[in-house]
C-alpha cells in the first residue's frame, strides 16, 4: 500500500487515484472506503465515481471543475481517518446447482485437478469471495479468494454462449456470468439469482467491497427460485 | 403523433443520447453517441434540448418512412441522405412528410451521421439514458419494421430551415491529428515507444466499432502488457502485447486490463469519431490543462 496515493490523470475528464498496485483486500478496502469518503463530500461538478482493483476513478466535468481543483479538493480529505463505515462485511449468499448440465465442466475439473466432485464443490463453496470490483459487463463481479487446489486453465476454445447464472473457473480465479455471453471459463455450476436485471428496484445485486458465499441447492431449488 | 418506420436499419444504426452515466461502479457500459458535436447540432437544429436521443448511422444502409409530418436534421458524416431519391441538405432543419422516405447512400466523408427529429423520439429511458447497449439487451434495437413515435413539438413553422453557420460546419480529412493526455500507465512504455508512438502514422482498421478503434502501424510493445485491471474512459488509448493500439469508444467496457499509453481529449473525441477504416491517424501530446482550456474555449 502507497503511503500517499498516487494522482494520475485519465484524459481531460477524469482523475485516477491509485493506493498500491497489488491485489489485495487490504488495498481494495481502502479504495472503497475512500470512494465512500469523496461519494460524502458531494463535491460539485463529479460525475460518478468507479473503484477498481487498487484505485478508484472519479469522472468530473473539465468545464467547470479542473483537473488541479479537483485535486485541491481531494488532498483536502483525510484519507488515513476515513471512518470505517463499512466494517460490518456484507455477505450475499448465491444458491447453486453444481455439475450436471448446470455445470458440465465439473467433469473436466474433476479429471484435471484429480478431486472427487464433492470435495471440489465442498471447496468452492466453503469460502466467502471478495467482489473486488464490478467490470467488463453490467454486474460482473471480480472475485478474489479462491482455494488454488481448484484452479484449472481456461478451455482452449471459448463457448459462443454461456447462459446467465453460469459459475465457472478460470485459472486461479472463479466468477458468475451476469448474462448470456460468449466465454471461455470452465462452468462447474449455475445460480438462479439474476446478477443485472434491468426490471428490478436494484438492478445490480451485488456491489465491490460485498462478498460472496455459494451454497449448493438442488435442481428443485432452483426450479423454484426462477418461479419466485 | 407522428412515427417512423425502419425499412433497413443499416449495419450499425442506433438510438443514443449522451450517455448512461452514474453505474459504471456497477459495470455498466455508458454508451451514448460517438461524436457529441454532430448529436447537440443536431437537436439544437430541430429545436430539441441538447441531449434529446438521436440515430447516429454508421456508413451505411438505413433507409426508413415518416408516418406524419416531422422536422428533421442531419448532421456529422455525409452518407449521401436523401429524401424520396432528392440529395437533402445537411446541417439544417427540414420538413418531411408522411410516406417521404429517408435514404443514405455512398460515403462522402466521415463516418457517423446524426438524425434529430423535433420533439424527440418516443423511446423509454432505461437508468436515466434512452441510449442502447445490444449486448446487455438494452434499449431499443432497431430492425427492418421497428416503428418509433416522434414527440410532437410545439411548433413546426419556426423549426424548418433553421442552418448552423458553415464557419461551425467540422471538415473530415482522412488524415486525422489527435491530441492526448499522456496516460497513467506511462511507466509500462519504454522512453523509445513513447516516442514511436508520437512520431508515428497509424492507420485505422477495420476492426473499429463503437467499442473500439484498432489501430495499426509501428508497434509499442509495453514493458509488460498486463496491469490491474483498471478504469477506461471514452478515447483512452490501450497497447496490448501486439503493440498495436486500440482507441476505447463510447461502448467500451468500464475496465480493462491493458497499459494506457494516453488519453484522446474531449475536444478531439468527435474527430476521431468521424474516422473510418483506411484514415491516418497520428497524435500530439498536451498537459490536462491546456485540454481543459481548448474544452472551454472551444467554439463549441
Amino acid at each position: 500500500m502507497r503511503d500517499q496515493p498516487r494522482f494520475l490523470p485519465l484524459g481531460d475528464s477524469a482523475l485516477t487515484i491509485e493506493f498500491g498496485n497489488k491485489i489485495s483486500p487490504e488495498i481494495n478496502k481502502k479504495v472503497n472506503q475512500a470512494a465512500a469518503l469523496i461519494q460524502e463530500k458531494n463535491i460539485n461538478n463529479i460525475i460518478e465515481i468507479v473503484p477498481t482493483y487498487c484505485s478508484l476513478t472519479i469522472y468530473y466535468n473539465p468545464c467547470h471543475l479542473t483537473y488541479n481543483e479537483l485535486i485541491k479538493h481531494i488532498e483536502s480529505l483525510d484519507f488515513s481517518s476515513v471512518k470505517t463505515v463499512n466494517q460490518k462485511k456484507n455477505v450475499v449468499t448465491i444458491p447453486v446447482v453444481y455439475g450436471g448440465e448446470f455445470g458440465p465442466d465439473l467433469k473436466y475439473v474433476e479429471e484435471y485437478t484429480k478431486l472427487p466432485k464433492n470435495e471440489i464443490i465442498s471447496i468452492h463453496s466453503s469460502c466467502d469471495y471478495l467482489v473486488y470490483m464490478l467490470g467488463f459487463l453490467p454486474g460482473f463481479p471480480y472475485l478474489g479468494g479462491m482455494n488454488k487446489k481448484i484452479t484449472v486453465p481456461r478451455m482452449a476454445k471459448p463457448r459462443l454462449s454461456v447462459p446467465a447464472g453460469s459459475i465457472g473457473i478460470g485459472g486461479e480465479q472463479t466468477g458468475i456470468y451476469p448474462l448470456q455471453s460468449p466465454g471461455g471459463w470452465q462452468l462447474i455450476g449455475r445460480t438462479p439469482l439474476k446478477l443485472f436485471d434491468i426490471n428490478r428496484d436494484k438492478p445490480f445485486l451485488l456491489k465491490a467491497g460485498d462478498y460472496i458465499r455459494f451454497k449448493t441447492i438442488t435442481e428443485t431449488q432452483f426450479r423454484q427460485y426462477e418461479l419466485d | 403523433m407522428s412515427s417512423i418506420k425502419i425499412i433497413k436499419p443499416g449495419t450499425q444504426t442506433t438510438i443514443q443520447d449522451k450517455g448512461r452515466y452514474g453505474f459504471q461502479s456497477c459495470g455498466m457500459v455508458v454508451s451514448g453517441v460517438m461524436d457529441s458535436f454532430s448529436h447537440r447540432v443536431a437537436n439544437l437544429l430541430v429545436g430539441n434540448s441538447f441531449f434529446e436521443a438521436v440515430f447516429e448511422v454508421c456508413l451505411s444502409g438505413l433507409e426508413l418512412e415518416f408516418q406524419g409530418i416531422c422536422v428533421i436534421a442531419i448532421t456529422g458524416a455525409n452518407i449521401s441522405p436523401s429524401l424520396n431519391g432528392l440529395t437533402v441538405p445537411m446541417w439544417k432543419s427540414f420538413l418531411v412528410k408522411s410516406n417521404n422516405n429517408l435514404s443514405f447512400g455512398r460515403v462522402i466523408s466521415g463516418c457517423r451521421s446524426y438524425i434529430a427529429f423535433a420533439g424527440g423520439l418516443e423511446v423509454p429511458s432505461v437508468l436515466g439514458s434512452k441510449s442502447s447497449y445490444a449486448k446487455a439487451n438494452i434499449g431499443m434495437q432497431l430492425t427492418a419494421e421497428t416503428i418509433i413515435e416522434v414527440k410532437t413539438p410545439k411548433e413546426f413553422s419556426k423549426l424548418a430551415s433553421r442552418i448552423l453557420p458553415p464557419a461551425f460546419i467540422p471538415i473530415y480529412k482522412n488524415e486525422i491529428a489527435l491530441r492526448v493526455v499522456i496516460g497513467s500507465h506511462k511507466d509500462y512504455f519504454t522512453e523509445d515507444g513513447i516516442k514511436k508512438f508520437f512520431s508515428s502514422e497509424y492507420t485505422v482498421t477495420k476492426d473499429c466499432d463503437r467499442m473500439g478503434c484498432r489501430l495499426e502501424g509501428e508497434a509499442i510493445v509495453p514493458i509488460d502488457s498486463n496491469i490491474i485491471s483498471d478504469s477506461i474512459t471514452y478515447g483512452s488509448i490501450q497497447i496490448p502485447q501486439n503493440g498495436q493500439p486500440i482507441i476505447m469508444c463510447a461502448d467500451r467496457q468500464t475496465t480493462g486490463g491493458y497499459p494506457k499509453i494516453a488519453t484522446v481529449i474531449t475536444a478531439d473525441l468527435p474527430l476521431l469519431a468521424q474516422a473510418k477504416p483506411g484514415n491516418k491517424i497520428s497524435f500530439s501530446s498536451i498537459s490536462v490543462s491546456e485540454a481543459q482550456q481548448i474544452l472551454r474555449n472551444s467554439k463549441y
